[in-house]
């Protein structure tokens, strides 16, 4: 028996079918086209030289010995390349004050973080260019570097010195000023006289995407056009900046994204390499490929998250929250890459979440320090906003002696109030938090599971139970392009398609957006097959090379199908009003007589045989009987805007046991309810949510990138940087409620993210409701079962237990072979990654 | 540089190797099978795996003169006249790959767990997989193809058996 039956649907409907993937093909038989698969004749190699320190002054370069190794063609240092490699872009700033660094590929004189490019080494074969990369000597003169984010934020030590500060910029956004609600701190002010405060402090750590496929890029120059091959979410995106960047005309690069194994947002970038790679194939007028080792990808490759969230919640004893104020410190890193600068500001409109929140106030400051930049990573901003108002719900519940999901119901927006205006200035096109939850109840048996706990509880079992709950809400489809202007964005939002009908009937798709793994090609079939009225088998897609989709905007955000989708049914509605004209010659009746159904043109209320799609095409190619001003091809593109986004939501629930003598941590149970509007194909769906759901699992807790007090990157390796595995995880319950988009003819709202943004507050609320009885309220993540036994040690549990130092004589301070601990003594959370190099 | 001499997905190359090199570069570089992929330097993510005389390695981790007089076994080679191998059909069928960059290394492991226990618990599959990385499944679907490339290998010997 397999897994799915494609033949389960019988209205013949494509959309809402669990069709196999058209992709998998090639990719379980080993017929890839990763970029670093590529080989092109005279293709040399290039190695990266980078710096090991965070922050040092550049004093001298000496290439000779590299120069003069075997098989190396060239060695080009930031001198050599300052007067063309201009500065990377970052296209999202805050506002016109902005300070941004200037942004070398290749660093000139300084450098700002550890694994910033100094110089690199062109030559015959990878080995011979790492060999050699290993020859150029450079001198460092170390510099003071600015590594604690909040010490950074007090401007301490400068990441830039030139830029005189550490705040890069401000951005806040006030329910009163906006005349959205009312005045946040009014609220506060009220409840602290006759209400309920709840005042924390999260830490959202730093990520890494953590994409399987290490980047790579491949670069001809040898024809008439630059031909850049690259492992990237934005081809398009590319080959604008290599224009701008390096001086190109536009028309003279082509861009293509062959297979790319994932992104998450790690590959939304433009990147040093990339401009590397083409000065060095320009330069020698050869190709040239540089392909990552996976420590250059953590090491340089973007991060995610890095922030301090000091939020304030009011409420009335009843459990009605008031106001909401949120007040960030977002680490940027080092520089600001193509939207570093914007990515907490895209959760700020998500922060009052499902609820009707009268107040709401937000203000975030984004500090440079010298550490590897942050910018996109799956969720972007949305996961730090969710977790911040789901675990403060809990928190509420908590103070209030109330059910975690009885005082969110009494906050959430009601079924029946859609569409509703929220007090951060947005418009959530459609929901149904009721049936969601209801659902994920019943699923999760709820009750049972409480029960359970409060067994536990009472008789004092070693391992507690803790229930988990997360109801989030998101905003997808990045983005109305009026929206993106008004806040500061270079580009706009809207996304192209176009479609060729093909004169034997078959039908070529070409979309805009640049897939890495989400399986466009099968559900973007889907949809122009019901279209068109043809089958799925014969519909291709076409995507992710600049010459073929010339224009789009590629994949983020949740955007391809709530934008691109659309773009792809306009442009289908447009064949298929273009066909009518042919069919109301052919048929000999007036083109409003003329109706579509099922792949066949036929006249109103006759029963004239009709004609088919095919017929048509076929018609339209061979030109022999068109009429009058009529053109001779079926063939049509759309462009959309969204006039809005979209809004998903679910009700995620979590049961995790934790061993309060050890501190480890084991998910029992986990349930997903997910809105996210019409379902195009649901097995695509429930596979975005499994992974998505381990991407924030492992946030809560396994997860994080820690630097040493030098600015060097300890995780630097999938040793140290510790991705979950199959034996880590466990096979999750899913399932849809649907309420469509209301914005769009597919109501599709996005799903990419869905699962990231909502679980990792589901995880940590689990943990923390385990322990609550021991009067822990919060458990920084990750929760490491060491984080989680010292919460536990430090509420006054298992004192009697605790092994003392004369029993364990190799841990004392004076024995020999351990490290002093740096800085004094280290919290739980800096110490146990360096304990493990 | 050494001379090797192995049978790699049936063919028999014989080669000069520097002794340092990797057999996965030899399987890419050499010989051009790119099926079999790179994700680490510390042989970590298993995106490199294929068997060495049956038995599932990381290729990064064995040097190309290791395999000599060997017979190393790619995800190229493992269909056969056109028909999948009930692995890579019951990934396709489970959607046990996104982006299907970790997808060669794990089919190979997958083939590798149920050789050794050809009816494993969930348990016994993950804990077997467990030298795999993938960063889009949540490791959900990779586990339900183990369990029904299983069932098919188990009902299939039944009905040999019958």
């Amino acid at each position: 028996m397999t897994a799915v039956d494609e033949r389960s649907d019988t209205t013949g409907r494509e959309v809402g079918k669990a069709r196999l993937r058209k992709e998998d093909q090639r990719l379980i038989t080993g017929r890839t086209r990763w970029t670093d698969n590529l080989t092109l004749p005279a293709m040399q190699h290039l190695a990266m030289v980078r710096s090991p320190f965070a922050h040092a002054r550049i004093t001298s370069i000496d290439p000779s010995a590299a120069k003069a190794a075997s098989g190396v063609v060239a060695v080009l240092t930031g001198a050599d390349v300052q007067d063309v490699q201009g500065s990377l872009p970052n296209a999202w700033p805050t506002g016109p004050d902005q300070k941004t660094p200037a942004h070398p590929s290749i660093a000139v004189d300084e450098v700002c973080f550890a694994g910033e490019v100094v110089a690199v080494v062109v030559a015959r074969s990878a080995a011979a260019a790492r060999d050699a990369a290993e020859l150029v000597d450079v001198d460092y003169e170390p510099l003071p570097a600015a590594l604690d984010l909040k010490e950074a934020a007090a401007d301490g030590v400068l990441a830039h010195p030139d830029l005189g500060t550490n705040v890069s910029g401000t951005w806040t956004f006030d329910s009163a000023a906006a005349g959205t609600g009312t005045s946040a701190d009014d609220a506060i002010e009220a409840a602290r006289s006759d209400g309920i405060v709840i005042e924390r402090e999260y830490r959202q750590q730093r990520l890494i995407p953590s994409f399987m496929e290490p980047r790579s890029i491949v670069c001809d120059p040898t024809g008439e056009q630059l031909v850049v091959w690259t492992s990237t979410q934005v081809p398009h995106f590319v080959r604008i900046f290599i224009a701008a960047v390096l001086g190109v005309p536009e028309s003279k690069v082509r861009v293509i994204a062959p297979d790319v194994g994932g992104g998450f947002g790690g590959k939304l970038q433009f990147t040093p390499e990339e401009v590397i790679t083409v000065m060095a194939a320009r330069h020698i007028g050869k190709p040239c490929k540089y392909t990552e080792t996976r420590s250059e990808s953590l090491m340089s490759g973007h991060h995610g998250r890095d922030q301090w969230q000091r939020l304030t919640l009011a409420a009335t004893k009843d459990g009605r929250v008031t106001g909401l104020k949120v007040d960030l410190l977002a680490d940027m890193g080092a520089y600001l890459g193509l939207v570093t600068s914007f990515i907490p500001m895209l959760g700020a409109l998500m922060y009052n979440a499902i609820y009707k929140f009268p107040a709401y106030h937000f203000t975030c400051t984004n500090v440079l320090t010298n550490k590897t930049w942050t910018d996109a990573y799956r969720g972007a901003g949305r996961p730090e906003a969710t977790f911040a108002i789901e675990r403060l719900m809990d928190e509420l519940a908590a103070e209030l002696g109330m059910d975690p999901l009885e005082v969110r119901e009494k906050n959430w927006i009601s079924h029946e109030e859609f569409p509703f205006d929220t007090v951060a200035g947005v418009t959530y096109d459609s929901g149904n938090y009721e049936a969601a939850t209801s659902r994920a109840k019943e699923l999760f048996d709820y009750d049972g599971l409480r029960r359970e706990q409060q067994e536990r509880r009472e008789r004092n079992d070693p391992v507690q139970l803790g229930i988990g709950v997360s109801t989030f809400t998101e905003m997808c489809g990045l983005a109305p392009s009026r929206w993106m202007g008004q806040n500061n964005y270079a580009a706009g939002g809207w996304e192209h398609a176009t479609i060729r009908m093909l004169p034997t009937g078959k039908v070529e798709v070409v979309t805009g957006t640049s897939p890495h793994g989400q399986g466009h090609e099968t559900a973007w079939s889907q949809i122009v097959a019901d279209r068109l009225g043809v089958p799925f088998e014969d519909v291709e897609v076409l995507h992710g090379d600049t010459q073929i989709a010339p224009r789009g905007l590629d994949t983020y955000g949740s955007r391809s199908l709530a934008v691109g989708g659309q773009a792809l049914v306009m442009a289908a509605d447009r064949v298929v009003e273009k066909a009518k004209h042919h069919a109301a010659h052919l048929l000999e009746a007036s083109v409003e007589d003329i109706e579509f159904a099922e792949g066949t043109f036929s006249v109103k209320g006759t029963d004239t045989p009709g004609k088919s799609m095919a017929e048509i095409v076929w018609a339209a190619f061979t030109s022999h009987d068109l009429p009058d001003g009529i053109e001779p091809t079926l063939d049509s593109d759309a462009t959309y805007d969204p006039e809005n986004f979209s809004f998903p939501h679910g009700t995620h629930l979590c049961a995790v046991e934790v061993d309060t003598e050890t501190g480890e941590t084991r998910m029992r149970k986990y349930v997903s309810v997910d809105d996210v509007g019409v379902v195009v194909n649901p097995l695509i769906v429930a596979g975005q949510m499994h992974g998505g759901l381990v991407q924030g699992i492992s946030q809560a807790l396994w997860e994080e990138a820690v630097y040493d007090e030098q600015g060097t990157l300890v995780t630097g390796s999938f040793v140290d940087y510790t991705l979950p595995t199959a034996a880590d995880t466990i096979s999750f319950v899913n399932d849809n409620t649907v309420s469509p988009a209301t914005g769009t003819a597919l109501g599709a709202k996005g799903v990419g993210e869905a699962g990231t943004i909502a679980s990792t507050p589901a995880v940590v609320n689990a943990i923390v409701d385990a322990l609550r009885p021991l009067g822990i309220d919060d458990i920084q993540m990750p929760c490491t079962p060491e984080r989680v036994w010292r919460a536990i040690q430090s509420a006054g549990r298992n004192q009697s237990d605790a092994t003392t130092g004369a029993a364990q004589p190799h841990f004392e301070e004076s024995a020999p072979n351990q490290d002093a601990a740096a800085g004094g003594a280290p919290d739980a959370g800096s110490a146990e990654k360096g304990a493990d190099q | 540089m050494t001379r090797i001499s192995l049978t790699v997905d049936g063919v028999g190359y014989t080669d000069e190797v520097e002794p340092r090199m990797l057999l996965v570069h030899y399987l890419r570089e050499t010989l051009g099978k790119t099926g079999t992929v790179v994700g680490c330097d510390t042989s970590n993510c298993g995106a490199c795996t294929v068997h060495l005389d049956g038995r599932s390695v990381k290729s990064c981790n064995v040097l190309a003169v290791q395999a000599d007089g060997h017979e190393v076994t790619t995800i190229e080679g493992l269909a056969q006249d056109g028909e999948l191998h009930p692995m890579q059909q019951a990934f396709h069928e489970c959607h046990a790959l996104q982006c299907g960059y970790c997808t060669p290394g794990m089919i190979m492991q997958a083939i590798d767990v149920l050789n050794d226990n050809p009816d494993p618990s969930e348990e016994e599959i993950r804990v077997g997989l467990e030298g795999n990385l993938c960063r889009c499944t949540g490791y959900h679907n990779i586990v339900k193809a183990v369990q029904q490339a299983a069932g098919a290998g188990s009902a299939a010997k039944a009905g040999a058996q019958s």
